[in-house]
């Protein structure tokens, strides 16, 4: 277990979250830090292979001024949250796993997820994974 | 401004990361340096205002040394050399 690694618990489903989130993962994954994700609550309905494309809301705090920002950003061509961590996963050490309690929650399969998602576990093997390294819940 | 630590001898592999948002002329980069062999120099262009400290910081984390790194108006220009 490396202390140099990042562990992030990814709980909001909305898209300026995801999308910080994933910009945080490809910088670390580029300076060669591992990257553990785990997906909990509506981060993880996020994650469905057929909702992981489609539109998402922002963060209460956005706003319309907020929202208009973030389509700017991406006509200017940001790409979206789950290519960044697609290319995340290209160049560094990154595992994503869904939680299993939010697995029952949303009535999720495992076939359900997207491939981006490597598996599904309990919060003790998330902790195990996660060390001593740094630790962000978004 | 440019800062020259070494005058490079080879021609540098190039790659234009213009336009493209933080993080990804560091992600392209990285993705670039897997196809160079080592000591091969890799010249990157790019417009994302946080460039200049993240390819220091890049350079240093990873051991891939930034020969060169330079500004004109709003492009930056980047010289490594990998590892």
């Amino acid at each position: 277990m490396s202390d140099d690694q990042l562990s992030l618990v990814l709980f909001s489903g909305t898209e300026d979250r995801l999308q910080a989130a994933a910009v945080l993962t490809a910088g670390a994954a580029a300076l060669g830090k591992p990257v553990h994700i785990f997906l909990q609550y509506w981060a993880l309905d996020a994650f469905r292979a057929d909702r992981i494309e489609g539109p998402r809301q922002l963060a209460p705090e956005a706003g319309p001024e907020g929202r208009a920002a973030v389509d700017a950003l991406a006509v200017a061509g940001q790409q979206s949250w789950s290519e960044t961590l697609r290319q995340a996963k290209d160049i560094g050490e990154v595992d994503i796993q869904a939680c299993s309690l939010s697995m029952d929650l949303l009535g999720i399969e495992t076939e359900q997820l997207d491939p981006l998602v490597d598996g599904v576990e309990g919060v003790a093997a998330f902790f195990v994974n996660a060390g001593e390294g740094q630790l962000l819940f978004i | 401004m440019t800062i020259t630590n070494e005058a490079p001898a080879a021609v540098p592999v190039k790659l234009d990361a213009r336009g493209l948002k933080c993080p990804m002329p560091i992600v392209r980069t990285a993705q670039k340096m897997r196809e160079l062999a080592s000591g091969q120099l890799l010249e990157v262009v790019a417009t994302d205002p946080g460039a200049v400290a993240d390819f220091a910081a890049w350079s240093r984390t990873t051991g891939n040394e930034l020969l060169e790194s330079s500004t004109d108006g709003g492009e930056f220009r980047f010289l490594l050399r990998r590892k």
